[in-house]
């Protein structure tokens, strides 16, 4: 088994002659938390849903979880579980039916969806709020419910898209609490994210801007190279950097 | 792309199970699903009456006689005319039909029953509005032939107050109507008026039904699972199968019960062909829905599509009628080929050995448009 949850190389993605994310490559170790940042537009989702087998990549190649990111997609998604930035389960069926859903379409057995169903809805606080309608739960419910979904199947990486966006501070913690305790449980995480006080506590995090992956490395790392005391002030400089040349990105979208 | 991952009946159900409940989450658009093709077929039911009668119609009687009436009697009791005015001069004739008032002006001439006492010939004007092509035909070719009886039957009566032998007409046509002796427009419509709104309601709901979860982003969700194309569209197709032919019986019955029309051939028959048929509408929904990416859009593409099959299934014009290239177009559209088992099983009382092509042609399309539309569902996002 490699040692990496995903490599890739080279990985392009072009919309039209707008390059979204232009020629990454990212090798992400099993059992780490990767911090994915980047401005409005950068490419994030993009480069994440190519990772996902939801968009094709235009050029490029990689692999996750040793499995070819071109032809193996359909095992892929046996094996990892995704949020995507935009909430994505059925609002008009409860917590539960969701659940139950996602359960059987991974074709889980009737008795290990019910002990995953209670591990997850207890894991997740969502005790009491089973019989209610997804929609009408809150921004922080909705999140973690939608967490309990994507880790169903027990994956072992877990792909999220600013999952944390819009969500109140305590429901922030409560979330990154739950994204700790799988990944001391061997899970990979690669999460998307524009709170610097999350990216403080990855292992890892790679900076993104107009398509280009700029720099990758642990949080310490990234202050040192550049002796600044926050990651903020390391990406304001390094945009500033970038300025220049931020014409032939292709806009921001 | 491998395909080692195959179908599983699991993953189909639980599709089948999550459609239904948000089907009955949703009892707005159930009800309308179930309703709208009934209340459609009410609606279009009185409005495609096809049937030329009670043309409304003016009389200038210069005559006033005994003999003048009688013509005028003979006909209004056709039921091709009525009569709603009595006028006198050809510029009172002109205004009400200037204004649409009446299609068909009647004038007798002042020397009418001196004419026909004397037996000398008498003609009789009847002034008809062509606009309408379809009703001035119906208008000349009755007016026409009533007026040729009552001549025909003066001379009868010439012949035998003279002692005379009545003559027999030396040609008659003995005309028997099969299928459809009343002529009734009805008749023919009406079968065909549940094929076109069963495929519009179908296929239209389809399509929203796939495009929705594109729309909310459910769909990003369910591309990162394991579940096949396949398993997906068939299990978001099967609700609609059965709620479909609630649909279609609801139709059917209001056509039988409400509007009189007979069913001449097997019941059976009717619902299993209609059941294929709702398979083909659906794939039709399924296939839009992989072209519209919002609601608006399958909508616009679905009416890009009705209007063809109106106009060219032969529901309006008949198929062997239009130019060669049409006819072709038109064999190209599954709806002529339901309208035609439709309307042999209703009108005619024709069974499968009569039908075989139809049927056969309606099964191509069932299995070709599923096997495009499966293949066409891409599990990406572009
Ligand atoms: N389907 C698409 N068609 C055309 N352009 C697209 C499409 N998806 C994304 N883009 C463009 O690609 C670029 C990158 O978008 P992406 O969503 O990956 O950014 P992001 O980093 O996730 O931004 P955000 O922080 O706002 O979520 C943007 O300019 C966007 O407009
Ligand atoms: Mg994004």
């Amino acid at each position: 088994m490699s040692r990496w949850a995903i490599r890739c190389d080279e990985l392009t993605k072009r919309f039209g002659d707008r390059t979204a994310v232009d020629r990454v490559s990212l090798a992400i170790p099993r059992g780490t938390i990767f911090g994915f940042l980047g401005p409005n537009g950068s490419g994030k989702s993009t480069t994440i849903r190519m990772l996902c087998g939801v968009l094709t990549p235009t050029s490029g190649s990689g692999e996750v979880l040793g499995y070819d990111l071109l032809t193996e997609a359909e095992e892929i998604k046996q094996h990892i579980g995704y949020m995507s930035q935009k909430f994505s389960l059925y609002e008009e069926l409860t917590a539960e039916e969701n659940l139950s859903f996602y359960a059987r379409i991974y074709g889980l057995s009737l008795e290990r969806a019910r002990r995953r169903k209670e591990e997850l809805i207890a894991l997740a606080g969502l005790a009491g709020r089973e019989k209610q309608r997804a929609g009408s739960l809150s921004g922080g419910w909705k999140q973690r419910l939608a967490l309990a979904c994507a880790l169903l199947h027990e994956p072992e990486l877990l792909i999220l898209d600013e999952p944390t966006a819009g969500v109140d501070p305590v429901s922030r913690r409560i979330f990154w609490d739950l994204i700790r305790e799988f990944a001391r449980r061997g899970v990979t995480v690669l999460v998307s994210t524009h709170y610097m006080d999350e990216a403080e506590t990855c292992d890892q995090i790679g900076f993104i801007f107009f398509g280009k992956l700029l720099v990758t490395g642990t949080p310490g790392e990234l202050k040192a190279r550049t002796g600044l005391p926050s990651l903020d002030d390391v990406f304001i400089q390094l945009v500033n950097a970038q300025g220049h040349f931020s014409g032939q990105g292709g806009g921001q979208g | 792309m491998r395909r080692r991952i195959r179908f599983k009946w699991g993953r189909y159900r639980a599709v089948v199970f999550k459609e239904l409940l948000q089907i009955r989450r949703d009892p707005a658009s159930l009800g309308i699903a179930a309703v709208m093709p009934v209340l459609m077929l009410l609606l279009f039911g009185y409005a495609v009456n096809t049937d030329v009668d009670h043309l409304p119609a003016a009389v200038w009687d210069q005559d006033k006689s005994f003999q003048s009436r009688e013509l005028v009697r003979r006909l209004t009791n056709s039921g091709y005319f009525d009569q709603r005015y009595q006028v006198e001069g050809y510029a009172a004739l002109q205004r009400l039909m200037d204004a649409g008032e009446i299609k068909v002006a009647v004038v007798i001439p002042p020397d009418y029953s001196k004419r026909l006492d004397t037996r000398r010939p008498a003609d009789v004007q009847i002034l008809v509005d062509g606009a309408d092509p379809n009703a001035a035909r119906t208008a000349v070719a009755n007016a026409q032939l009533i007026v040729n009886h009552l001549a025909f039957e003066r001379q009868q009566a010439w012949f035998a107050r003279e002692g005379l032998n009545p003559v027999a007409q030396p040609l008659q046509a003995q005309v028997r109507v099969l299928y459809n002796p009343d002529m009734k427009s009805l008749f023919f419509n009406i079968p065909a008026l549940i094929g076109l709104i069963m495929q519009n309601v179908i296929s239209i709901l389809t399509a929203f039904a796939i495009v929705r979860e594109r729309e909310r982003g459910t769909m990003e969700q369910l591309i990162v699972t394991p579940v096949r194309p396949g398993e997906l569209i068939l299990g978001k197709l099967t609700p609609y199968v059965g709620i479909g032919m609630f649909s279609f019986l609801l139709v059917l019955v209001t056509g039988i019960a409400w509007f009189g029309v007979p069913v001449r051939g097997s019941l059976l028959l009717l619902v299993v062909l209609s059941l294929l048929f709702l398979v083909t509408s659906l794939a039709i929904g399924i296939l839009v829905s992989t072209v519209a990416r919002t609601q608006l859009q399958a909508m616009q593409i679905s009416f890009g599509f009705i209007l063809p099959s109106v106009v060219l299934s032969g529901f309006i014009f008949p198929r062997e009628t239009m130019p060669l290239f049409l006819q072709g177009l038109s064999g190209a559209i599954p709806l002529t080929y339901f309208l035609h088992i439709l309307r042999g099983i209703f009108l005619k009382g024709v069974g499968a050995a009569e039908l075989w092509k139809d049927i056969l042609s309606l099964a191509g399309f069932a299995l070709l448009f599923c096997a495009v539309a499966i293949m066409r569902f891409r599990k990406k996002l572009e």
